[in-house]
């Protein structure tokens, strides 16, 4: 035990004192919103400062009215199609609209000819233009005044409640649930790779600096990988700790500074505008706060850990077989399928349905639990699931790291040796 | 008292037995060379002893008692693959090495002053390895083998890779340890340095121990009874008790002819009858060499 720990410590430090491990648990906080801020900035800056496209347009119908278009300059063309087309092909233009006479009941027939492929969005605003275009020619055909139609439009939210069985009610925004359960998923995702790597490149180290036999002659195998993966872990507590504290120390920064920032008027102005909005934000605000915390930090904790250090001693094993990290590409396979199915999982089914079958099940299946739990939990799991659940993670970590250190207290000390699965199986039942 | 005593070591693989049934008896405060050619089981039992794997029969007894995890603290180890780790600091390391060895952080330090004074690396302190130079690294090496002033140093392939300055320092340093108490046992297959630190040796060839004794009684038992004789002038010998097994023209002008003694006859009754016969100016008995005995052990097994 005393020497599993000095493993611990000895990984802890060696990872904690780089450079490196200070510029990426400082900057990755702060780099990646100023990415994101930088990319919006620059779409935006894009999209005011770029040109405006030219259509042509040839209408039959006399329905184009080129101040509908925002985004594109129409251009009228007199004549008949064929000559627009001619034009159009010797000019350095967008496209070619062409609106034949159609029916407002009917309106088909409608073409863009472009030079290259338009994008999606382009379409559908060339068509949503069009489309308010007839409405508003339908409606005066239909004698309807446009203020009626606005008192006919109405926005309705469903508030979701959650009955207890004792009486009580407890109301939620399942956006905000789905955005819990995303960004646990996604976290534990990229921990267990990024963590599991760097397991897998400290073994393939020790193995290539030929270290590990001096140290193996002092420490049990095993008691130097689960030092090598619980001194990874703490590295990598330690590293969420820091963001955590520093994300919310940056925002709370910032969102002060806009805040104190913005004049009266203007914010009197956005509060009176965004009533609608308002009453989602109080929404959301209410959910986040009767929301339970700690059980849902308190299983991603456990889920994070749980789920690393099932991966973790698979990475070992991989790292004690082979000689160099090109060499571990074979042995990937089998490691990063359960995680990438439970990745897509997680955004095709498991956040739409959370209490599906499906959804269940790989909650429960060690391999794929801790991303899949963590996008169910903020819906509320049954607790023998989680129990369920949870018992089976606990059992899986022992498996593998069971699995794993019966192939990593051979494979550390073999060297050039071509490895296969049919190799690991046979170390795996080797006496040592 | 013995300091390490292997019985009926018995090591199989799926393909092969790596060890079969090897004892071997090592005296408190010896060196030890544990000898053969590659691939005979010399590190398999190295790592034995070094609870790196277990014996599938047999037991290992250090200082009588069975081998046990609490006598990692009392083994010092030397594998024949070495390293060291590249990013971490010489005493870092160090410090590391020893505090998995048993001792405590506090003990480390002072017993690693020691060693840096002795080996005049004070500035080395805060350089990581791979900011060494190999013979640097390799100083480094040995003092983690040594720091914790274990009883019994095994040293696998001491002198391989090792560059000859570095060589003769740990050379030094294995017959001062040896004076301060320890027992060293190091496998080679270099018999100039088993001729020169070894008094008692062992040989493993193919998986079994063939040879082991005081390295005295080894050679004196592989004696062949021949003398060499430097002599000035030929001569011819009719003799029952001796035979002349060659002769050949020496550099400064002299013959040395080899004879046979085939009667159990010493080297005085020799001398004796040459006298008469020619102008001697040297005489020894063949003792054979380490690598003579090897050699011809080796060779004899494989012809079997």
């Amino acid at each position: 035990m005393n020497k599993i720990w000095l493993v611990v410590q000895r990984e802890f430090l060696n990872r904690v004192q780089k450079k490196s491990f200070l510029i990426a648990t400082i900057l990755i906080p702060l780099i990646f919103p100023a990415i994101m801020a930088a990319l919006i900035y620059l779409a935006k800056e894009q999209q005011k400062n770029a040109s405006q496209e030219v259509i042509h347009f040839v209408d039959e119908s006399g329905l184009i009215n080129e101040s509908d278009f925002k985004k594109f300059a129409l251009r009228k063309f007199d004549g008949p199609i064929e000559d627009a087309k001619r034009a159009f092909s010797e000019s350095g233009d967008f496209g070619l609209l062409y609106v034949p006479n159609i029916k407002l009941s009917d309106p088909t027939g409608i073409s863009l000819y472009t030079k290259v492929n338009p994008s999606p969005s382009d379409v559908s605003d060339l068509e949503s233009a069009i489309e308010s275009r007839i409405r508003e020619e339908k409606m005066s055909h239909f004698n309807i005044d446009q203020k009626i139609l606005d008192s006919l439009k109405t926005n309705i939210s469903i508030q979701s409640i959650n009955l207890s069985a004792s009486g009580q009610e407890k109301s939620t925004d399942t956006k905000v649930l789905f955005g819990i359960g995303m960004a646990g998923g996604i976290l534990i995702y990229i921990f267990i790779f990024v963590y599991g790597a760097q397991i897998m490149q400290g073994v393939i180290e020790e193995k290539t600096s030929k270290v590990v036999e001096v140290i193996i002659s002092a420490v049990r195998p095993f008691q130097l990988m689960l030092g090598k993966i619980l001194g990874l872990a703490s590295v990598g507590l330690l590293q969420f700790l820091i963001w955590i504290i520093l994300i919310s120390t940056v925002s709370s920064l910032v969102m002060g500074y806009f805040g104190l920032d913005m004049p009266q008027k203007e914010m009197m102005e956005q509060v009176a505008n965004a009533n609608e909005y308002n009453g989602n934000f109080i929404n959301i605000i209410t959910t986040l706060s009767e929301l339970p915390v700690f059980y849902i930090v308190a299983s991603f904790l456990f889920y994070f850990l749980g789920g690393y250090l099932l991966y973790g001693a698979l990475f070992a094993a991989v790292g004690s077989a082979v000689d160099s990290p090109a060499e571990a590409q074979q042995f990937m396979f089998p490691i990063t399928i359960p995680m990438l199915i439970s990745y897509f999982a997680l955004f095709t089914f498991i956040l739409d349905n959370p209490h599906g079958p499906i959804s269940i099940w790989l909650s429960i299946i060690p391999f794929t639990s801790p991303i899949a739990m963590m996008g169910r939990i903020g819906f509320g799991v049954p607790t023998w699931q989680l129990i369920v659940s949870m018992v089976s993670l606990i059992g899986g970590f022992m498996f593998t790291t069971w699995v794993a250190s019966r192939i990593y207290r051979i494979g550390i000390l073999m060297h050039g040796t071509k490895v296969n699965y049919k190799v690991l199986a046979k170390w795996f039942v080797m006496k040592v | 008292m013995e300091a390490l005593i292997t019985n009926h070591v018995i090591k199989r693989y799926a393909q092969h037995v790596a060890l079969q049934d090897v004892s071997i008896t090592v005296p408190e405060k010896s060196i030890y060379g544990l000898l053969g050619p590659n691939g005979a089981g010399k590190t398999t039992l190295i790592r034995i002893i070094n609870q790196i794997i277990n014996a599938d029969e047999g037991d290992i007894r250090i200082n009588g008692e069975l081998l046990a995890p609490r006598h990692i603290g009392s083994i010092g180890y030397l594998p024949e693959e070495r390293g060291l780790y590249k990013k971490l600091k010489v005493g870092e390391q160090l410090i590391y090495l020893a505090q998995l060895r048993g001792l405590s952080r506090h003990d480390a330090l002072n017993k690693i002053k020691h060693w840096i004074e002795k080996f005049e690396i004070r500035d080395w302190w805060n350089k990581k390895i791979e900011d060494l130079s190999k013979g640097m690294a390799q100083k480094i090496q040995f003092i983690s083998t040594v720091l914790h002033e274990p009883k019994l140093i095994i040293l696998d392939e001491p002198f391989s890779g090792f560059d000859p300055v570095n060589a003769n320092l740990i050379r030094d340093e294995i017959l001062e340890l040896r004076q301060k108490g320890s027992t060293i046992i190091f496998s080679t297959h270099r018999m100039e340095t088993v001729e020169e630190l070894c008094d008692h040796i062992a040989m493993i060839n193919k998986s079994k121990k063939i040879l082991e004794g005081p390295k005295k009684e080894v050679k004196s038992r592989f004696k062949s009874n021949t003398f060499a004789v430097e002599h000035r002038g030929d001569f011819s010998l009719s003799s029952a008790d001796f035979q002349i097994v060659s002769n050949r023209h020496t550099d400064d002008g002299y013959i040395e002819t080899v004879i046979k003694s085939l009667n159990g006859k010493n080297g005085n009754e020799l001398i004796q009858q040459l006298v008469p016969l020619t102008e001697i100016h040297g005489f020894r008995e063949r003792i054979p060499s380490m690598n003579d005995i090897f050699i011809q052990l080796v060779n004899g097994a494989s012809d079997e």
